[in-house]
């Protein structure tokens, strides 16, 4: 689902600080950009209220933040809802002893790790991410928590690409956006 | 300049946050003492105090910018701009950032690396802090100082919650003040 755009007066100033940058990473990609939203510090404000405000009473005790931009977004929620925060990282960057996942992308393959210990089983996690397009990151995320015996309470990301069917690839799992992008 | 001899002498909360920080031996390479900021996350109170301290300190400083360094400093920096109310902004590595880039290169003990940071992000005249976990060499920060300097903002310091002895006698990068938290542990034992 996604946040009442009708009724929420703040996601009006939300959306329209997001910055669409034409042909980034290659030709063809209409590129989100949420660093504009970060330097509007109340429209910032804004979007880690809004998910405070859904996630502070589900007793979540795991934030787990997709490398690079969930690291934007992920530890603030954590921190307002009393929650651990856990970075899903590229490969090579966690010092300690990790789990992976490997995940399909458009040409090739990537890889998301864990800290082993950093998620205890039955806790329950919430996920984010700046953008959800395909799903496949957000997937793999979601199998390293479950993996370690967590519950994937939701996905949580900004901006949805409905249009790539994203949310089709979560398992069954529940997301939930602030804005939609056709 | 060390938090302990600025004003927060015997604050529990500072070692509580070193004792949160994990040393693992030995990575990226053999011989390194990782400092690794992941358990400081794993304790909400901690995590919580290390955040608190740097916003108590930039609160009233007129501060209109924390400049975080990718990608660690991004753990950081966000929570202090939103508690002072001033706007974030990524310094990223190359490639990363989709509108128009400046970029500052640095050396490294091996080759180069390079920080990227929007044109327009940053006016004349703004007052910044920079933030990362850790400062070692300082090459980085200093690179992060060069990209402001460049679109004529202030920086007024950089905050780092890790120093390492390289910079403990010598508490300013490129001329501007550094404040950190704690020192490097040398391993999880005893303490």
């Amino acid at each position: 689902m996604s946040a009442d755009k009708d009724e929420d007066p703040r996601m009006n100033g939300i959306k329209s600080k997001i910055r669409v940058v034409p042909d980034f990473p290659k030709p063809g990609i209409m590129f989100q950009d949420i660093t504009t939203l970060l330097l509007d510090s109340k429209a910032f404000k804004d979007t880690i209220d809004l998910f405070v405000e859904r996630y502070k009473d589900k007793n979540i005790s795991v934030v787990a933040g997709i490398e690079a931009r969930g690291f934007i977004f992920g530890p603030p929620i954590a921190l307002a809802i009393g929650a651990k925060f856990v970075p899903l990282r590229k490969p090579g960057k966690l010092p300690g002893e990790i789990i992976s996942e490997d995940y399909v992308l458009e040409y090739g393959k990537d890889c998301l790790q864990m800290h082993i210990g950093a998620v205890q089983p039955e806790e329950r996690a919430l996920v984010v991410d700046d953008l959800i397009a395909t799903g496949g990151t957000l997937c793999a995320a979601m199998n390293l928590l479950e993996r370690v015996g967590a519950e994937v309470v939701e996905c949580a990301c900004v901006i949805e690409l409905p249009d790539l069917k994203g949310r089709e690839r979560l398992k069954g799992k529940p997301l939930y956006v602030l804005v939609e992008s056709h | 300049m060390f938090a302990a001899e600025n004003g927060l002498k015997g604050d529990p909360r500072l070692q509580a946050i070193s004792r949160a920080i994990r040393v693992v031996p030995d990575f990226p390479k053999p011989g390194i003492m990782f400092q690794d900021i992941t358990t400081l996350l794993l304790d909400h109170k901690a995590f919580k105090d290390t955040v608190d301290i740097f916003v108590d300190r930039y609160r009233d400083m007129d501060i209109s910018v924390v400049a975080g360094v990718e990608a660690r400093g991004f753990m950081f920096g966000p929570a202090i701009a939103l508690a002072i109310g001033a706007k974030f902004v990524p310094l990223r590595k190359p490639r990363k950032l989709p509108g128009e880039v400046i970029s500052e290169s640095y050396v490294l003990e091996y080759g180069t690396d390079c920080l990227e940071m929007h044109v327009g992000a940053v006016e004349p005249g703004e007052r910044v802090i920079v933030i990362d976990d850790l400062v070692a060499t300082g090459g980085t920060l200093s690179a992060a100082i060069k990209l402001l300097e460049r679109v004529g903002a202030e920086v007024v310091e950089c905050a780092c919650v890790i120093g390492l002895p390289e910079v403990k006698d010598c508490c300013r990068i490129k001329g501007r003040p550094l404040y950190i938290l704690v020192e490097p542990r040398l391993s999880d034992e005893c303490c």
